[in-house]
């Protein structure tokens, strides 16, 4: 689904990179502990936090992530949204809890990251 | 406030980044620049990435639990990409233990930020081909982690 009717599915707002609401988001993976994100989010993965520290935004470029969702009503600082904007990683802020956005997302046909942690630790 | 010590990169395939204790807020820093570094040198974007992933997670332990901070030093050679990481202390008690997914001694504050999912070391040694780890109780932790440039390019 397009990144924009994941906005609206979500009454959610654009905090920036609303020129990218067309991008196609296929896969996303929710966590609030950033190295849980690290561990298991593919390439081009829309993340779905509350976690709303520098580092999400850090890690999503990184990650190579193509979108942020912020849920439970968290709102970054200024900077931090200054900051994935200079990135070019569109950020969206919605009221609705971790629970209710992966739902919502999934009946949308948004699907998890393949990595398992079974998969990945030794 | 980290800030980068040691030969600039224009003047060496070595970059050199020194990390200080408690410096939440430029957390990250490190990784970014070194994913940057990478992919100026014309690296695969895999590798580039694999490498911030060690270098974000080295520099958080370093920010979140080093007494003073540490280094980071990466290399960059015509076969691998070779991270070391290193602290002055406090040194971890159970190396096994703290290697062990999920174990995690971060306090209540690092978690409210997003760390402490006692995954840092798991991750590092996920997104390497060689990783070694020595530390010792009041002297310091030293991490070594080589990413090969064959593996991913090939892919």
């Amino acid at each position: 689904m397009r990144l924009e009717d994941a906005a609206k599915l979500l009454h959610g707002t654009f905090l920036c990179g609303e020129n990218q609401k067309e991008t196609e988001i296929d896969r996303a993976y929710a966590a609030d502990l950033l190295s849980d994100v690290l561990a298991l989010t593919e390439e081009r993965t829309t993340l779905i936090t509350g976690t709303i520290s520098p580092q999400v935004v850090k890690v999503a470029d990184i990650l190579n992530v193509i979108a942020i969702i912020f849920v439970r009503g968290k709102r970054p600082a200024p900077n931090l949204i200054e900051y994935a904007r200079c990135l070019g990683i569109p950020l969206v802020f919605t009221e609705k809890t971790m629970f209710e956005t992966c739902g919502l997302l999934y009946t949308q046909g948004v699907k998890p990251c393949k990595n398992r942690p079974v998969c990945r630790l030794k | 406030m980290q800030e980068q010590a040691g030969l600039p990169p224009e003047m060496s395939d070595r970059l050199v980044y020194r990390v200080t204790a408690g410096d939440v807020e430029s957390g990250g820093n490190v990784s970014a620049a070194v994913k940057s570094e990478l992919k100026i040198r014309g690296l695969p974007e895999k590798i580039a990435r694999r490498a911030g992933i060690v270098v974000f997670e080295g520099e958080m332990n370093l920010i979140l639990y080093a007494n003073e901070g540490g280094t980071v030093q990466v290399d960059v050679l015509p076969n691998a990409v070779d991270i070391r990481i290193e602290d002055n202390g406090p040194g971890i008690e159970d190396v096994e233990q703290a290697l062990t997914p999920g174990y995690s001694t971060a306090p209540e504050w690092a978690l409210e930020l997003g760390f402490g999912a006692g995954m840092g070391l798991v991750n590092m040694r996920n997104q390497c081909d060689r990783f070694e780890i020595q530390s010792r109780p009041g002297e310091g932790t030293w991490i070594h982690c080589v990413i090969e440039r064959g593996r991913d390019a090939a892919e």
